[in-house]
């Protein structure tokens, strides 16, 4: 490819729109004009098995077992998971269930670790030419750091750098339009260290083979599109600034602003030939492939009127929320809700006793004149604001009533399944109606009903092969006993006729 | 643990239900003033009265139906119902006829189905047409005749008393509107001949078309600030529009397409009227459907109808199709082929 070679930053791409969207206050200065800071060493590190999409790692260690930075303390399950190291060297303390961050405030198995201080390395291998490397070694690569996306879904990477059905990829897309209120992780991350995100991309490219390479970034970002249009140059990488606009960042909706297609339903951008990085993720890939590094930290935004200091800071994995936000001035008396993640899609937090994980991008704290309370909902006037403003462009309203209506059939004709759960509805709803809650219940029940008749269709075929198999037994048995019977009833034939035989040969002998 | 547990998103947006009901009272203001220029200070009245007729009916009947009076009153929903009776009823029609009227929208048409947002007819239509067909005398022969016609249009007080029934109705005050005139005379007469009459003025109706351009207005802004769809006001007009100008063509035979558009209740219709959200479809495509319907049936109900005019029976008649309508006009959602159609998928 000779466009490979050339620098096509100059070239102006076409862009196109997705519909709807909204423009809410970004509120992103409060945390993005200071560095990113290394946050201290905690106390202990409370490391889930499961920070990601897919089955959870299994634990490598024991209790009282000594581990060093960076060794691998689960491994990844199967298919679809993600490995687990040591963020810092340290004694294991146990294995147990804590308080994860999930909306749902669920605990899970958790490997927690007592640091020693030392923070000691275990043996890196460093790379530094990727090309002398092939891409299944590559690939072998991020499977053993244990990346999974850090934008928030947290999908593992090594996964996504397989081309789909071994076909090529067109367009490989790093996401860094960060377009969630409050969050700067991606915008620091990039400002400072845009090498390390070029470098990352050019990894996966390497892997992937695909035709162009573009970076989406929100024109909100001046400083990020400069750090990136400079660490470009002379790659094939292009940058291209898209209109700010929630959601941008949203996975289907940057594929539309990019290339014009579509993600069709119940399909992934890889079935069109799209693949979608994030460039937290991008950085990760960097550092393993270079540096041999182990996916052990990431940047978090610490944000909200109830935190002091805010800004990024690069925190390790497993860190306590509550001691993190200690260390930058956190107000618990004012703070009624921490949030984890942004304030569109971002769920709250039941205990800021949970720890910090490969997805978390953002802390928001907020005061409640920041983010007030939600008001009393009035009754909805189908004024259809949220159909105009619906991303995804659905009839939100109309999903109300038949959520509200337990008219699931009718919800699913509505397409209740492709709502992307963004938010923008309940946003603009003038009768302030949680109308994301409602679909995010009724795809609850969905899922439930299904699973419930996918438990009694199995039951019915089992009892059904049952009776089958019953029925079979006996018609068996009464076929034996009959071919018993009758052979019976021929041994007794032969038996009278031998009999006969036997009486008329002793008459002709009498 | 003190932290709440909340669904996200946890940010709102400014819009709100009171905000947008305000801005539909707001927007009226122009119409009505030209009412008042041009045919007295009767709708003006019947504003103010049917207003004070709605907030205790709501207040009444909330309270009967033990909700939080004050919480509802705020919406300004009741208020945009009396409005639009007050526009619409004739300046001099008796007070009686107004409270009938507004009592009825209220009680009826919005609180025994359910109240604000449960309405499937649009409340203040269904409260016209009841006094429509009840009291048509009073209803059909008690439109103004424009100001600038009368040697002396009667004051605040005149028109206070002939309201409320200490005086009765003097013979000139009143009379046909223009689309009731041209409708009846073109029958034996040409365009030349009917046009002559003073209320068709300079322009294509006297007053009215001023009427119809206040309510243009309003209706533009609340346009340009989207508290209204653009889809159901363009829908009416295209759906009065073209077929009086397929038909209108020949003024000697039909009423002309400008008389059609600023005159009666057009543009108070489109704008407003037509809008209502809660009883209007809710999808884009559903709205031209629903709107050009309104106008389409404006138009056959002013041309064929025995009344003058339809705006309240052809919002009547939408109202009923509108959940149809909605059902097969579902948009095309974000990685669809094709837009899906009807209430529930096909059987196979």
């Amino acid at each position: 490819m000779n466009s490979a070679l050339s620098p096509t930053a100059t070239r102006k791409r076409k862009l196109y729109e997705f519909s709807g969207g909204i423009h809410p206050q970004e509120m992103k200065s409060v945390s993005n004009q200071r560095a990113i800071v290394t946050a201290p060493m905690p106390p202990k590190l409370i490391l889930p098995l499961q920070q990601h999409i897919g089955s959870p790692g299994k634990a490598l260690v024991e209790p009282g077992q000594h581990v060093l930075k960076g060794q691998k303390i689960a491994e990844a399950q199967g298919r679809i998971s993600a490995s687990l190291h040591a963020p810092t060297s340290g004694t294991i303390k146990g294995l147990q269930d804590f308080p994860v961050a999930h909306p749902s405030g669920m605990s899970d198995l958790c490997i927690e670790l007592i640091p020693d201080g030392k923070d000691q390395w275990c043996d890196l291998t460093a790379c530094e030419h990727y090309e002398h490397l092939s891409p299944s070694e590559i690939q072998a690569k991020v499977r053993e750091a244990g990346i999974a996306g850090m934008g928030g879904a947290g999908f593992p990477t090594e996964v996504k750098l397989h081309p789909p059905h071994n076909d090529k990829v067109a367009t490989l897309i790093l996401n860094a339009a960060e377009c969630e209120p409050y969050i700067t992780a991606d915008d620091r991350l990039i400002r400072e260290r845009a090498h390390e995100v070029v470098g990352g991309m050019e990894i996966m490219a390497y892997v992937l083979q695909p035709g162009e390479c573009v970076i989406g970034i929100e024109d909100n970002k001046p400083e990020a599109i400069a750090a990136l249009q400079d660490a470009v140059k002379n790659t094939r990488i292009e940058v291209v600034v898209i209109p700010s606009k929630y959601p941008s960042g949203g996975e289907k909706q940057l594929v539309k602003i990019l290339t014009d297609k579509e993600v069709p339903s119940g399909k992934i951008p890889a079935d069109i030939g799209v693949m979608c990085q994030n460039v937290g993720t991008a950085a990760a890939v960097y550092r393993a492939v270079r540096f041999g590094e182990p996916l052990i930290s990431r940047i978090t935004t610490l944000t909200g009127d109830c935190v002091e200091q805010k800004g990024n800071v690069e925190v390790l994995l497993g860190t306590p929320v509550d001691w993190l936000l200690a260390q930058y001035g956190y107000h618990p008396d004012r703070s009624r809700r921490v949030i984890a993640g942004g304030p569109m899609m971002g769920f709250t937090l039941d205990s800021t006793q949970v720890p910090i994980v490969k997805t978390s991008n953002c802390i928001l704290a907020p005061s409640e004149t920041e983010l007030p309370l939600a008001s009393h909902t009035q009754a909805c006037i189908r004024c259809s604001q949220c159909a105009d403003a619906c991303p995804a462009e659905l009839l939100p309203q109309q999903l109300y009533w038949f959520a509200r209506a337990q008219e699931y059939d009718k919800a699913e004709h509505h397409n209740l399944f492709d709502c992307i759960e963004c938010g923008i509805c309940s946003y603009v709803c003038p009768s302030s109606i949680p109308l994301v809650q409602y679909y995010r219940h009724a795809k609850g029940q969905i899922k439930q009903q299904r699973l419930g008749q996918q438990k009694s269709d199995q039951a019915r075929i089992r009892f059904e092969s049952r009776q089958r198999r019953l029925e079979q037994e006996k018609e068996q048995k009464a076929a034996k006993r009959k071919a018993r019977a009758e052979a019976a009833a021929k041994a007794q034939a032969k038996k009278k006729a031998s009999e006969t035989q036997a009486q008329a040969d002793t008459g002709e002998n009498t | 643990m003190a932290l709440l547990t909340l669904s996200s998103p946890h940010i709102k947006g400014p819009q709100k239900t009171a905000n947008m009901m305000r801005w539909v009272i707001v927007m009226a203001l122009p119409g009505l003033l030209m009412q008042t220029v041009f045919f007295g200070w009767g709708n003006l009245h019947n504003v103010l009265w049917c207003g004070i007729v709605a907030i205790v009916c709501e207040a009444a009947i909330l309270k009967l139906r033990k909700r939080p009076v004050a919480f509802y009153l705020n919406d300004y929903s009741a208020l945009v119902t009396a409005i639009l009776i007050g526009l619409a009823l004739p300046p001099f029609a008796p007070w009686w006829v107004s409270l009938i009227a507004t009592a009825f929208a209220i009680i009826f048409a919005k609180h025994l189905y359910g109240g604000m947002g449960y309405n499937p007819f649009n409340p203040a239509m269904v409260g016209y047409a009841l006094v429509l067909v009840s009291f048509p005398v009073a209803m059909t022969t008690n439109w103004a005749i424009p100001s600038p016609l009368l040697n002396q249009p009667p004051g605040i007080l005149e028109t206070l008393s002939i309201i409320w029934g200490q005086t009765p109705l003097p013979d000139g005050y009143t009379g046909a509107t223009p689309l009731d005139t041209y409708k009846h005379e073109i029958a034996h007469s040409t365009a030349a001949t009917v046009l002559a009459s003073p209320i068709f003025g300079s322009g294509f109706s006297l007053g009215w078309e001023w009427v119809n351009a206040g309510f243009l207005l309003g209706g533009l802004v609340l346009l340009g600030l989207k508290v209204i769809p653009w889809q159901t006001p363009a829908g009416v007009l295209a759906g009065i529009a073209i077929p009086a100008f397929i038909f209108g063509w020949n003024a000697d035979q039909y009423t002309p397409i400008m008389v059609h558009l600023l005159s009666g209740a057009t543009m108070l219709g489109a704008f407003f009227i037509a809008t209502d959200p809660v009883s209007s479809s809710t999808t884009k495509l559903g709205r031209l459907v629903y709107g050009t319907g309104i106008g389409v049936l404006t138009y056959i109900i002013r041309t064929h109808g025995s009344y003058p005019d339809a705006i309240a029976f052809a919002v009547l008649l939408m109202n009923f199709a509108a959940p149809l309508i909605d059902i097969y006009t579902q948009p095309r959602s974000y990685g669809y082929v094709n837009a899906k159609r009807g209430a529930k998928p096909k059987d196979k």
